[in-house]
Parts: C-alpha cells; sequence; structure tokens
C-alpha cells in the first residue's frame, strides 16, 4: 500500500512547512488568542456592567459571531476589513490590510465571542463578597476587576481559555479557503504542486494531532494542579 | 467638519510641495508614494503566468510584467526605493481584493471582459486562450456532449466555471460540476477520478498536463466552451492616472523587443520548478496585439 | 464606502439557468440543512455508543472512548474532510477507492460523514458528562432491582442523562450545522458556497454576503427556538432543566 509513496516530499519540504507554515499558523494562534482574550473580557465586563444598552450590544455581538460559521465570517473580514479602516481612519480609498492582519483582525474578533463566554462564566465564579470586600475598602470599579475579581477569574479559567486556545489553533487552519501560507495551507500548496495529496495531508494531520494531543495532555496536568492547590 | 479639515491639509501640503508637483497625485499612485509600497496579488499555479516555484516565491510571466509595471510607477513617481508586497489570491477572492484595496495589481492569468470591465479595469492583453477542458485518455470523452451526467470540476470564481455552469443550463447536460479553490486542486481531481474532466484556459490546461506524472495519459478537447479570449493583468477601476501608467509601461513593453523576449522566456525555454518546456511559440494574433497593445474585452477584435 | 451596492441582485437570473440569485442561495440553504441533519444523525449515534462506553466500568471500553475522542477532537475539521475526501480512497483498493470518488454526492457524504464525526467526539463527551452527573443511586437501584447494564442504561440512566444535557446538545446541533461550511473545501455547494458563487458571477459581494448571513441567522432562531421547546416537553419535574 504505501509503495507508491514518496515520503521524500515531506523531507524535502520541512524547512517551507515548518519556517513558513507552522510560524505563520502559530503567530496568528497566539496573537489571536491574546487579542481574543483581551477583548473578550472587555465584552464579558459589558455584559456584567449592569447598563442595560452596553450589556444588550455585547449580548448581541456574542449571539451574532456564535450563529456564523467561520468560514463565512473569514471571508466577510477579508473583503470588508479595508472599508473598515478607511470608515474609522476617514481615508478617501479603502485601507490596504495585509493577509496576516486580515486574518488576525478576523480570529480576533470571532474568537472573542467565544473567550468572553468563558471570561462570564469566570468573573461568575467569584463569590460576591470579595467585590464588597474590595467596594468597602474604597477601591473604584476599575480598581475592583483590576486587582481582585479579573486575576482570580482569569486562573480560575485558565485551563478552559487554554483549551478554547488549542480550538483557535486548530479553526486557523481555515485560512487555507483565501490560500494563506498557514500549516495547512503550506501543506497543500506542496501537494498539489506535487501531485502528493496522499503524503502531505496525512503529514498535516499527524502534525496537528501532535500538537493539540500534548497541548491538552498539559492543560489537563495544569488543571489537576490548579484544582489541587485551590 | 473631517472634510473640511482634509482640503486644508492637501491645501497646505500642496502650498508646500510649490511648483515641484505640478499635478496632484490622485487614488492608486498617491497610495504609493505615500506608504511606498505596491501590493501584487499572485496565484498559487496558474502555470506560467503567476505560480510558486520551488522556494515557494511567485514568479512567472505575468509577474515578470508586473514588475516592468512596478519599475514604470518607481520611475513615474520618482522614487528611489518602492517596496514589492505580496499577496497570495485566488480565482473567487482577486475582484474583491483589488476592490478593497489589499492588492494594487493582479498578475495571473484573468480573462478580461466586458462584466468584469463594470467592476475592474484591464491594462493591455498580455495573452490569449480558449476555454476547453482536459480529460482522460482512457475516458473517451469526444465532444462536450460527452461529459453528461459526469462530474466536471472547474476552477471557483472563473469564467470557465461560469461557461460550465451555462453551457450546463443550455444544453440539459446535467453535468455534476464541482466547483475548486485553484487549478492544481482541480487538476488533481481529474488525475485522482474524482472528475471526468476539467474545465479551463487552454494554456493553463496544456501546462498542468506538462507537469503532472503521465502527461501522455491526458487529452485536451478540441471543443471549446468560448473563443479564444484576452488575459489581462487587473487594476482598479476609475483610477485613471495609474491606468495611465500603467497601459504605458505594458504597451512600452509589449512593442519592443523585449516583450517578446519576456514571453519566449516563460513559453517556448524551460521554466523552474520542474524544467518544463511548453513549447507554445507566440500566436500570430498575440503578435498583432503586441504590435498595437489594447485593452478590449472583445475576442473578435484579437483576430 | 466606495462600493456599489445593488440590493436588487437577488432577482436578477443566476448563470445556472434555474433560476434567480435568491433561489441560488435558498438551494444552498436547503443543502445546508440537509447536509447538517444528516451529520447530526451520524453524530448523536456514534457520539452516544462512545460516551456510553467512556462511563462503562470496564477499562478497555473508557480506553475505547478515550482513544476515539482524542483523535476526533486533535485534528482540525478542516484535516479530518481532507483526510476522508483526497486520502482515504487512495488508501483502499482501487476498485472500491475509484467507487468512492465517482459517486456522484461525494462531497455531500463526505461532508456529512466528516462533519458527523467530528461531532459525535464532541456529544461523546456531553453524554459521559450527562452519564457521570446522575446520583449514584440510579445505577445502583437499577441494579438492585435486577435489571442488566444494558437496560440500566438503557431505561434508566440514557433517558435522564439526554434531557440533562439538552441545552448543550442544542449548541452542538448548531455547532455541526455551522461546520458544514468547512466543506466548501471539499467542493460541497451549500450555504457559504453559494453566497461565494453568487459573489464571483455578480461581483456583490457583501449583498451574497448578507443574504447568507442572515440565513445562518434564522437557522439559529428557528433551532434555539424548537429546542427551547422540545426542552420543557422533556424537562423532568423536579430536575434541574438546564440554566
Amino acid at each position: 500500500m504505501f509503495a507508491t509513496f514518496d515520503f521524500d516530499v515531506i523531507r524535502r519540504s520541512l524547512g517551507y512547512l515548518f519556517l513558513e507554515g507552522m510560524t505563520f499558523t502559530l503567530t496568528l494562534t497566539a496573537l489571536s488568542a491574546v487579542g481574543g482574550i483581551i477583548f473578550g473580557t472587555l465584552i464579558a465586563l459589558m455584559r456584567l456592567s449592569g447598563y442595560k444598552l452596553l450589556g444588550r450590544i455585547a449580548g448581541l455581538y456574542v449571539d451574532f459571531m456564535r450563529s456564523l460559521p467561520l468560514v463565512l465570517v473569514i471571508f466577510w473580514f477579508y473583503f470588508l476589513v479595508p472599508y473598515v479602516g478607511q470608515w474609522v481612519t476617514g481615508a478617501s480609498r479603502p485601507v490596504s490590510v495585509g493577509a496576516f492582519t486580515s486574518a488576525l483582525v478576523t480570529f480576533i474578533m470571532f474568537e472573542a465571542a467565544y473567550f468572553s463566554e468563558i471570561m462570564r462564566a469566570g468573573i461568575q465564579s467569584i463569590s460576591k463578597g470579595q467585590p464588597a470586600a474590595a467596594n468597602a475598602l474604597g477601591l473604584t470599579y476599575a480598581q475592583t476587576m483590576r486587582y481582585v475579581v479579573l486575576p482570580q477569574a482569569f486562573r480560575n479559567m485558565l485551563p478552559v481559555l487554554l483549551t478554547q486556545t488549542i480550538v483557535l489553533f486548530q479553526d486557523t487552519s481555515l485560512v487555507y479557503v483565501l490560500s494563506m501560507p498557514d500549516f495547512l495551507g503550506a501543506a497543500s500548496k506542496v501537494a498539489q504542486r506535487d501531485g502528493r495529496l496522499v503524503e502531505m495531508y496525512l503529514f498535516a494531520a499527524v502534525v496537528y494531532f501532535t500538537i493539540s494531543c500534548v497541548a491538552s495532555f498539559g492543560v489537563r496536568r495544569l488543571q489537576a494542579r490548579i484544582s489541587i492547590v485551590r | 467638519m473631517k472634510r473640511n479639515a482634509m482640503i486644508g491639509y492637501t491645501l497646505a501640503a500642496a502650498l508646500c510641495a510649490g511648483p515641484a508637483m505640478a499635478q496632484e497625485l490622485t487614488g492608486t499612485l498617491k497610495n504609493i508614494k505615500q506608504t511606498g509600497a505596491i501590493t501584487l496579488g499572485f496565484r498559487d499555479s496558474s502555470i506560467p503566468f503567476s505560480y510558486l516555484d520551488d522556494n515557494q516565491k511567485p514568479i512567472g510571466y505575468a509577474m515578470d510584467i508586473c514588475y516592468k509595471i512596478v519599475d514604470a510607477v518607481k520611475k513615474e513617481l520618482k522614487l528611489d526605493k518602492l517596496e514589492v508586497k505580496l499577496n497570495p489570491v485566488t480565482s473567487s477572492t482577486r475582484i474583491p481584493l483589488l476592490a478593497n484595496g489589499t492588492i494594487d495589481l493582479e498578475c495571473g492569468s484573468t480573462t478580461n471582459n466586458v462584466e468584469r470591465q463594470k467592476q475592474i479595469s484591464y491594462t493591455n492583453t498580455h495573452f490569449l486562450t480558449a476555454s476547453r477542458y482536459v480529460s482522460k485518455k482512457a475516458s473517451k470523452i469526444g465532444s462536450i456532449d460527452d461529459l453528461k451526467g459526469k462530474s466536471v470540476v472547474s476552477t471557483s470564481g472563473t469564467t470557465n466555471i461560469k461557461q460550465l455552469t451555462e453551457a450546463n443550463a443550455e444544453r440539459k447536460l446535467g453535468i455534476n460540476i464541482i466547483p475548486a479553490k485553484d487549478h492544481a486542486e482541480a487538476f488533481l481531481m481529474v488525475e485522482t477520478d474524482r472528475a471526468v474532466a476539467f474545465v479551463m484556459d487552454d494554456i493553463l490546461l496544456a501546462s498542468l498536463v506538462a507537469g503532472s506524472k503521465a502527461p501522455g495519459d491526458y487529452v485536451i478537447s478540441k471543443d471549446a466552451f468560448s473563443k479564444p479570449e484576452p488575459y489581462g493583468i487587473m487594476l482598479r477601476k476609475d483610477d485613471p492616472a495609474f491606468k495611465k501608467v500603467v497601459d504605458a509601461a505594458t504597451a512600452a513593453l509589449y512593442t519592443s523587443s523585449e516583450g517578446q523576449k519576456i514571453y519566449d522566456k516563460w513559453f517556448t525555454q524551460k521554466i523552474p520548478p520542474k524544467g518544463l518546456n511548453l513549447n507554445a511559440p507566440i500566436s500570430a494574433e498575440l503578435k498583432n496585439q503586441f504590435a498595437k497593445p489594447s485593452d478590449s474585452p472583445d475576442p473578435d477584435s484579437y483576430k | 464606502m466606495s462600493y456599489n451596492w445593488n440590493w436588487s441582485i437577488f432577482f436578477e437570473p443566476a448563470p445556472g439557468g434555474t433560476g434567480t440569485y435568491f433561489d441560488m442561495l435558498l438551494s444552498g440553504l436547503w443543502l445546508t440543512i440537509q447536509t447538517g441533519v444528516f451529520a447530526w444523525i451520524i453524530a448523536l449515534v456514534f457520539g452516544s455508543v462512545i460516551g456510553v462506553l467512556r462511563t462503562l466500568p470496564s477499562m478497555t471500553a473508557s480506553w475505547v472512548g478515550f482513544a476515539y475522542v482524542e483523535f476526533f477532537r486533535n485534528m482540525p475539521l478542516l484535516v479530518q474532510l481532507f483526510l476522508w475526501f483526497f486520502v482515504l480512497p487512495e488508501l483502499l483498493p482501487r476498485s472500491w477507492g475509484l467507487w468512492l470518488k465517482q459517486l456522484p454526492n461525494a462531497p455531500f457524504y463526505t461532508a456529512a460523514i466528516g462533519v458527523g464525526l467530528f461531532m459525535s467526539a464532541r456529544v461523546a463527551v456531553q453524554l459521559a458528562a450527562g452519564i457521570a452527573s446522575l446520583p449514584r443511586g440510579q445505577k445502583q437501584a437499577a441494579t438492585a432491582l435486577g435489571l442488566t447494564t444494558s437496560q440500566a442504561y438503557r431505561y434508566v440512566l440514557l433517558p435522564i442523562a439526554y434531557r440533562i444535557i439538552m441545552p448543550p446538545l442544542t449548541s452542538e446541533f448548531l455547532n455541526t450545522i455551522k461546520n458544514t461550511a468547512v466543506a466548501i473545501t471539499i467542493g460541497l455547494i451549500e450555504l457559504t458556497g453559494q453566497a461565494r458563487s453568487m459573489q464571483e458571477f455578480s461581483f456583490q459581494v457583501f449583498e451574497a454576503f448578507t443574504a447568507a448571513t442572515v440565513m445562518y441567522l434564522l437557522i439559529n432562531i428557528v433551532v434555539v427556538t424548537g429546542m427551547r421547546f422540545l426542552e420543557r416537553r422533556l424537562a423532568i419535574p423536579g430536575y434541574i432543566t438546564g440554566k
């Protein structure tokens, strides 16, 4: 069965696959996770702020993003972001946004909806007495959040946030639809050029599987440690 | 308010620039001058027009032409340095990405037609090709009618898939049309027997066949879905200043001996990455076109 | 915004010769629903089996359940679809592979099975959690009454567990429908695919995507409303009926 396979094609393209493809994927994952968690926390704070309108807007945003397939959102943003840039900066023509930036904006905006739900649960898991105590000590709302609530919420939710980041890592493969050179995109470019779909896609599957497996194993260890400490 | 401020800035800039800048730059040229960069859209597998070489860098006939245009723009704007950014596009994304400013020039194998000219502009034609299909000799597809009821692949976002869709409806062929992301993927669908045929511009089919594992297994149809249609490099619509520069650059290239040289480099000599030679000498029609460059979308005007 | 809006584009004939652009999108919507439902059935069936396996006392059973879930959870859906679509037929004996590849609706079946199996891992996790959340007494009482393990699952544990996990199952069902959009990469022309072809044919990018967006929102509203109704009907009196 494997007689007709040409595993050398993998070896020959390793440099391109990892130096360019995997770098693209990991950079995109890391930046989107950081951006998504920050933006997601803001959304969660909006939802829990007690201002009806603000909470409503945040809730709608989350529901809206969560009803759409990521593929559609990726197309939307790739075509729309330059116009938004034009509108924001007041330029006379659409602002040129590169493929990477566009993908980054897409993933931050999309994943923020998911991260915000996690952060919301984390904030709600903090007992009411703590913000009340902080308030009694004279801390402002911002200080309470900054020094008391958010650090704990973030810590409690760290395993879930990391699990979502693994999902995000897998989701970045969808930029394939835009021909971007992420890991899968790079693998498919080599696969199609050399007519070696079987070898390259199997290899890509093994790489994604290994990374995700090791990462989720790490998250499980972390979770066990955190739960013992408490 | 904002607009007033903008006009103010523009005026101030114009005054400062003084007589050195006789003509105010607009559109793409202005943007290139401001950012010091121009973005070219390239394709993954439009061989030999725009494709990736062994180091995954975009190369090809259309890329060479684009670099000539870049030189001309640089000269026009009197820039010492002009950064060239490259952005991958597919048949499906190239027009929206050009319209939304992600790319400034699309360097590939885009058919120039009246319908698309409503959205974007083309510079002078760089190739002429008709829409045909490739199939395996073993599947014995003699004519378009033999495709009846079969699975046929084409690249999404091309004129070819549109022509196939229309022919399918008109002639009631009942073809199951599979859209592929790019040409290489579409061709692999035929190679792996997932589709019996791939409808595409014949030059692209010829280069895919030549680069395949067993070129002898395939046949390109005599039947065509279209007349030979022109390919052009795309640029944004309603940007006459930029178009003028681009048109002048391509016209100068095609009418000089260099046009023929670049053509020969990609069509009659060995090309990377596999050292193929497409052996497709310049046609009489394209030779005429090179002598009198035009951006006409009408196939009949090239006879 | 320098973009030419043309909302009447939906009523213009599409090049397919089968109607307007709106009809094109509707056929995409229909295919999305079909694929989603088919995939969901697969996800439920396989997810239930694996979910139960994970809760059985047998080490082998829970190990199989664990391995299955890890396998399908740790690869991007897109890669899984590629494996099913491009790789599997090449690994089979030639005649089988050929038969598979020449199925007229290959992208549809591949998408339904691929998305279905991908989602089944998530269903399994939810179900296992649902079963684990039941008080131990339930299983013990069933055993005391003389029910075999399979009877205990069939008549006692599963009926309650399914009702408890209704809310997460609703969102997994929605995820299944959304995930069918990934099949655009293997040539399935579902809703996102039709929106993309409409964009390619008509050049009206934002109208096409807006219409697809609205349709996805509608699917969501319908499913959420329907499931709420179902949840209320199936709620166990005196039990947590979801948050």
